[in-house]
């Protein structure tokens, strides 16, 4: 009886931090989306049957981290696309409280920086969620199968390009290339949060 | 005529230095290079509670908040409270933005700055729940740790962390 009462409170606490992750975790698959592009497409990720892999980076207008890696967006999509990795930007921020990053203020600005992915609205804000994004600029890196393979940050070094030592994403890609689990699989960085009401 | 004006031009000289000499420069500023040189802060020896912040000016939510903080000084024994504000913004902004927001919002804090962008190496030492989104504030006091991730809206929600420890 005392066996059972340590396993049940065994349970309750794994239990208790299982409830505490949202999102997705290393080896999760992840949920296809059906969000608008600013040319006023619906994308899905099912739209990509080809697809080697999937980028998804979610990043906005106003944050000064996302704006720092525009440039880098842009030399990522030029890399990839090629290869057969879809790069597809989410802003996952509710514009009432971030007017910079309404639908109308993203087709302005990628105009401006020539974006060549889509670059997606969250209405409603549904996905962020489900993905567990928490900041902006986020990035999943899922395989063929949409199976989570890398979790985080781009590179490791946000304000100069020229200093990055590190370059996570494109790392996770490479192993993912050989059939490898990515190294590190999550990694962090400093960010804005994701702004909601 | 001339000697006057000469001598109110210095007497205005004198006193505009004297003021300048009262604003806010980096010097007032916890510099720290790398996370190494502010992990004492996470690990202090007294038995104070210290409330550290981290912010930037970039960081609206975190602009919105600081009021709190400065309020709290006025609700606890600032013998027994410290609050550092860690702000996280960038080298290029110190001059432009960092130093003339100090100025323009005079604080009782402990003003530190952490330019470590290697953010990866150090996010976890604050605590290994935290994203990387700012802002967050952390509360210490001996062992006792509180993490409290995204942003206060009252320096009352500061005080009941505080209560709580």
């Amino acid at each position: 009886m005392k066996y059972l009462f340590l396993l049940l409170i065994s349970f309750a606490s794994i239990n208790c931090s299982i409830s505490q992750v949202d999102g997705l975790d290393i080896g999760d698959t992840a949920p296809d989306f059906s969000l608008k592009n600013i040319d006023g497409d619906m994308i899905s990720m099912a739209n990509y049957p080809d697809a080697k892999g999937y980028i998804i980076v979610f990043t906005c207008n106003h944050c000064p981290f996302a704006v720092m890696y525009e440039d880098r967006l842009n030399d990522l999509y030029n890399k990839y696309n090629e290869a057969g990795y879809v790069l597809i930007a989410i802003n996952p921020n509710d514009p009432e409280v971030k007017p910079d990053d309404s639908f109308e203020n993203m087709i302005i600005r990628a105009k401006e920086k020539g974006f060549a992915f889509p670059y997606l609205m969250d209405e409603g804000q549904q996905v962020y969620p489900k993905y567990g994004a928490t900041k902006t600029p986020h990035v999943f890196l899922l395989d063929t199968e949409r199976t989570v393979t890398y979790i985080g940050a781009i590179d490791d070094n946000a304000r100069d390009a020229s200093g990055v030592e590190a370059k996570f994403l494109e790392d996770a890609i490479a192993s993912l290339e050989k059939g490898e689990p990515a190294d590190p699989a999550t990694t962090k960085a400093i960010g804005c949060s994701i702004k909601t009401k | 005529m001339r000697n006057i004006t000469y001598t109110i031009g210095m007497l205005f000289l004198f006193l505009g230095s004297s003021l300048l000499a009262q604003d806010i420069t980096l010097t007032d500023v916890n510099v720290a290079n790398t996370f190494d040189e502010m992990e004492g802060l996470l690990s202090p020896e007294d038995d104070k509670i210290h409330v550290i912040n981290f912010w930037s000016t970039w960081c609206k939510p975190c602009v919105a908040e600081l009021p709190y903080f400065e309020q709290l000084h006025d609700l606890v024994d600032t013998e027994k409270v410290c609050v550092h504000l860690v702000s996280l913004d960038f080298e290029k902004d110190i001059e432009k933005k960092y130093i003339p927001f100090l100025n323009a919002n005079p604080s009782r804090a402990d003003q530190w700055l952490l330019l470590d962008g290697k953010y990866n190496d150090w996010i976890d030492k604050v605590d290994p729940s935290w994203s990387g989104a700012i802002p967050v504030t952390l509360f210490i006091q001996g062992d006792k740790k509180h993490f409290h991730d995204g942003d206060f809206h009252s320096a009352k929600e500061i005080l009941d962390i505080i209560h709580k420890l």
